[in-house]
C-alpha cells in the first residue's frame, strides 16, 4: 500500500505540473473545515439522543438515593449474586466465542466445504430470532422434555447456553471480513523461508486476527452482561442460583424499585464499559506490535 | 508521536462542544413535542357518533373481554363504540398507564395496580365503592398436579413434603407470585398458627420451589413443559389449561385464598360515558357469564356459572383478612426489607455454591 503511493507521487511530479499541488489542499481544505463539522455534529446529535442521553438517564436514576443508596442497592446479597452469575458466565461466554467463533470464521472462508454458504447464512439467525422465542427453543431441545435427553434448564449450564446461542455472531461476523482480507502470500512467504503451520499461524495469522478477535469478544461480552429474554425461561430464575442482573432488574422494576434497578444497570454499564476499553487498548497494543 | 497526540486533542474538545450542542438541540425537540401534544389531543374528543375506547388490562381475561367486547357492542349502549385493546403484565400495563398511556377502561390482577393509578390521579378514589368494592372478577389460589394426582396433595401443607418439587412464579416481577405465596401463608394465620409458624411455613413451601418465573403464564408453561409436581396457580388458569386440552387436574385447598381482580374507568377517559356504560356491562350477568365460561368466578350471585364447578372452600379467606394489599406489600415484598425478601435470602444463601 504504502509503496505504491510513493510510486504515483513520484509519477505526477515527475510530468512536473506546478499548479497542481496547491490546487489539491485548497478545494479540500473547506470540506476539512465546515463539512467535518457539519459531519461531526450530526453524528454527536443523533448518538446523543440514541445514546448518551439514555444511558445518562439510567446513570441518573440509579443515583436517586444518594451514593449510598446506589452502594446499597448494588451490594444487597440478590444482586451482588447476579451480578456475579452474569459476570462470570459472560467471560466463560466470551472466551468460548474466541475461540469457537475463530474457528468458524477460519472454516467459512479458508475451508471449501460443500453448503458453506448455508452455514455462513446460518451464523446470522441467532440475530433474527426473538431472543424469548431462542430461550423456548433451547427449553424445547435442551429441557425436562429434551428429546437428547440432555437436560440443562434450571441451571447455570443452561444460562451459558442460552447466551452462547445469542452471541454466536459477533465474533464470527467481525474475524471473517479479516480472514478474507488476509493475503495468503504472506503464509506462503513465510513457508518457502521454512516457518511450519504452527509459527505461521502464531507469527503472521494470529496477530492479523487479533484485533478483530478482541472486538469481536468484546461485543460478546457486553451482549451476555444484559441478555435478558433467551435467559429468562430457560435460567429458571432461581435467586442466588440462576438468576441473572437483568432479569433481577426486570425484578426491581416490578417491585417498584427504579433506582435499584438503574443501579444494577449502571454496574452492568461499567463493566461492559471497561471491558470494551481494556480490549481496545489490547487490540491497539498488538497492532502496534504487529 | 508527539504532534499526533496534540493533534488529536482538539477534535475532542470540539466534540464536546458538539455534544453540549445536540444536547441543547434534542432538550429544544423535547420541549416542542411536549407544547404540541394538547393541541393534537383536544382535536381528538370532536368526533362524530362513533368513539374508540382504549381497553388495558393484564393478559390472561383476553379471550374473555374480545367474546365481553362483542357481546357489549350488539347492546344499545355499545353499538357505535370500538375498542382499541392492550393486554400484558399487570404491574407493566398499570406503570404504561401511568407514565401516560391513553386508557378509558383498565383491569389488573392486584390492587395495588390500581392504587397506583389513583395516586396518579388517573383513577377516581370512589372506584372501589360499588357493591362488588371495584372487583369484577374472582378466583382462588389453587393447586395444579399432574393428572390423577401421583403425589396426593390436597393442601398448602403437602407442599412441604420433602420430594415435592414446586412452581410458583417469581413474587417481585409477578403478580399471580404474591396471590400464591399469600394463599400459602393465609392457610397457616387463618387456621390459628402464629406469624412465626406461618413464616417458617412459607420459608419450607419456597424451599421446595424449584423454577420461579417471570409470569403466571410461563409458570404454567413451566409445568405443563413437564417440570414439577406441583404449581401453584389462579384456578382460572388450570381451567384455562384444561381447556387446552393439557393432562392436569386442580385442587382447591380448603384454606385459601380468595383472588380479586380490580376495574375501573379512568378519569382521564374523554369518552367517559361510554366507559361507564362498558363497565356496567361488564360487571353485567351476561358479560359475567363469559367470565365464567373462561374459568373466572362471576362476582355477581346471579350469574350463571355457564356449567363450572365453582366449589366455595370452607376456609376461604380474603387479603383484607391478611392486612389488605397496601400493607402485605411493604410488609412481605418490600425489594430490601420484605418477609419473603428475607426468605428468599436465607434460602439463596444455604443453595449458593
Amino acid at each position: 500500500m504504502a509503496s505504491s503511493t510513493t510510486v504515483g507521487g513520484a509519477g505526477v511530479s515527475l510530468l512536473g505540473a506546478p499548479p497542481a499541488p496547491p490546487a489539491t489542499p485548497s478545494r479540500r481544505r473547506p470540506l476539512h473545515g465546515k463539512g467535518k463539522a457539519i459531519g461531526l455534529s450530526l453524528v454527536m446529535t443523533y448518538l446523543s439522543i440514541i445514546v448518551l442521553i439514555p444511558l445518562a438517564a439510567v446513570v441518573w436514576h440509579s443515583q436517586s438515593n444518594g451514593f449510598s443508596g446506589f452502594v446499597h442497592a448494588v451490594t444487597t446479597p440478590e444482586a451482588a449474586s447476579t451480578l456475579k452469575l452474569t459476570i462470570y458466565s459472560s467471560i466463560l461466554v466470551a472466551a468460548i466465542n474466541m475461540v469457537m467463533g475463530t474457528a468458524i470464521a477460519w472454516v467459512l472462508v479458508r475451508d471449501k466445504l460443500p453448503g458453506r454458504t448455508f452455514l455462513d447464512t446460518l451464523i446470522d439467525l441467532p440475530f433474527a430470532l426473538p431472543t424469548i422465542v431462542a430461550g423456548l427453543a433451547l427449553l424445547t431441545v435442551y429441557g425436562p422434555n429434551s428429546p437428547l435427553g440432555v437436560n440443562l434448564a434450571y441451571q447455570r449450564a443452561g444460562v451459558v447456553v442460552a447466551l452462547l446461542f445469542v452471541t454466536l455472531p459477533f465474533v464470527v461476523r467481525t474475524v471473517q471480513p479479516v480472514l478474507m482480507e488476509l493475503d495468503t502470500e504472506m503464509e506462503q512467504a513465510a513457508a518457502s523461508l521454512g516457518a511450519g503451520p504452527g509459527t505461521i499461524f502464531v507469527r503472521i495469522i494470529l496477530p492479523n486476527m487479533f484485533p478483530a478477535m478482541a472486538a469481536g469478544t468484546a461485543l460478546a461480552f457486553a451482549r451476555s452482561m444484559s441478555e435478558f429474554g433467551s435467559t429468562v425461561l430457560i435460567s429458571g430464575n432461581i435467586p442466588f442460583q440462576t438468576q441473572v442482573a437483568s432479569v433481577h432488574v426486570y425484578n426491581q422494576l416490578e417491585s417498584d424499585n427504579v433506582a435499584g434497578a438503574a443501579a444494577v444497570s449502571t454496574v452492568l454499564l461499567i463493566v461492559s464499559l471497561v471491558v470494551l476499553v481494556a480490549l481496545d487498548m489490547l487490540q491497539r497494543w498488538a497492532a502496534r506490535r504487529g | 508521536m508527539e504532534k499526533g497526540k496534540l493533534m488529536g486533542f482538539k477534535p475532542t474538545r470540539r466534540a464536546a462542544a458538539l455534544v453540549a450542542a445536540g444536547l441543547v438541540s434534542t432538550l429544544a425537540l423535547a420541549a416542542c413535542a411536549s407544547t404540541d401534544e394538547p393541541a393534537a389531543g383536544s382535536t381528538g374528543s370532536g368526533g362524530g357518533k362513533e368513539v374508540t375506547l382504549s381497553l388495558v388490562a393484564y393478559s390472561t381475561p383476553q379471550a374473555a373481554y374480545e367474546k365481553i367486547i362483542a357481546a357489549f357492542q350488539k347492546t344499545d349502549a355499545g353499538k357505535n363504540v370500538k375498542f382499541t385493546q392492550s393486554y400484558g403484565a399487570s404491574g407493566d400495563q398499570s406503570r404504561a398507564v401511568a407514565a401516560g398511556l391513553p386508557a378509558d377502561f383498565v383491569e389488573f390482577s392486584l390492587e395495588t395496580d390500581m392504587t397506583r393509578l389513583v395516586d396518579a390521579g388517573l383513577v377516581d378514589a370512589s372506584w372501589n365503592t360499588d357493591e362488588h368494592k371495584g372487583m369484577v372478577t374472582d378466583s382462588v389460589v389453587s393447586l395444579v398436579t399432574r393428572k390423577g394426582n401421583p403425589k396426593n396433595i390436597k393442601s398448602f401443607e403437602d407442599l412441604v413434603k420433602p420430594g415435592v418439587d414446586v412452581i410458583t412464579p417469581n413474587p417481585f416481577s409477578s403478580g399471580a407470585a404474591r396471590w400464591n405465596i399469600m394463599g400459602a401463608y393465609g392457610s397457616q394465620t387463618q387456621t390459628g398458627k402464629s406469624e412465626a409458624d406461618a413464616t417458617a411455613f412459607l420459608a419450607n413451601v419456597l424451599g421446595n420451589v424449584s423454577v420461579q418465573d417471570d409470569s403466571g403464564r410461563a409458570a404454567l408453561q413451566t409445568f405443563t413443559g413437564g417440570k414439577g409436581d406441583v404449581l401453584i396457580s389462579y384456578e382460572n388458569e388450570a381451567i384455562f389449561a384444561q381447556q387446552n386440552g393439557q393432562d392436569v387436574d386442580y385442587v382447591v385447598p380448603d384454606n385459601t385464598l380468595l383472588i380479586e381482580n380490580p376495574a375501573a374507568v379512568t378519569s382521564s377517559s374523554k369518552h367517559p360515558k361510554q366507559a361507564k356504560a362498558f363497565l356496567d356491562f361488564v360487571r353485567s350477568d351476561e358479560a359475567q357469564k363469559i367470565f365464567a365460561e373462561n374459568g373466572y368466578r362471576p362476582v355477581s350471585e346471579s350469574a350463571d356459572t355457564a356449567g363450572q364447578d365453582f366449589p366455595t372452600p370452607p376456609g376461604l379467606f380474603t387479603i383484607q383478612d391478611l392486612g389488605g394489599w397496601a400493607e402485605v406489600a411493604t410488609k412481605f415484598f418490600d425489594p430490601d426489607k420484605g418477609i419473603v425478601t428475607d426468605i428468599e435470602r436465607k434460602l439463596g444463601v444455604s443453595v449458593e455454591k
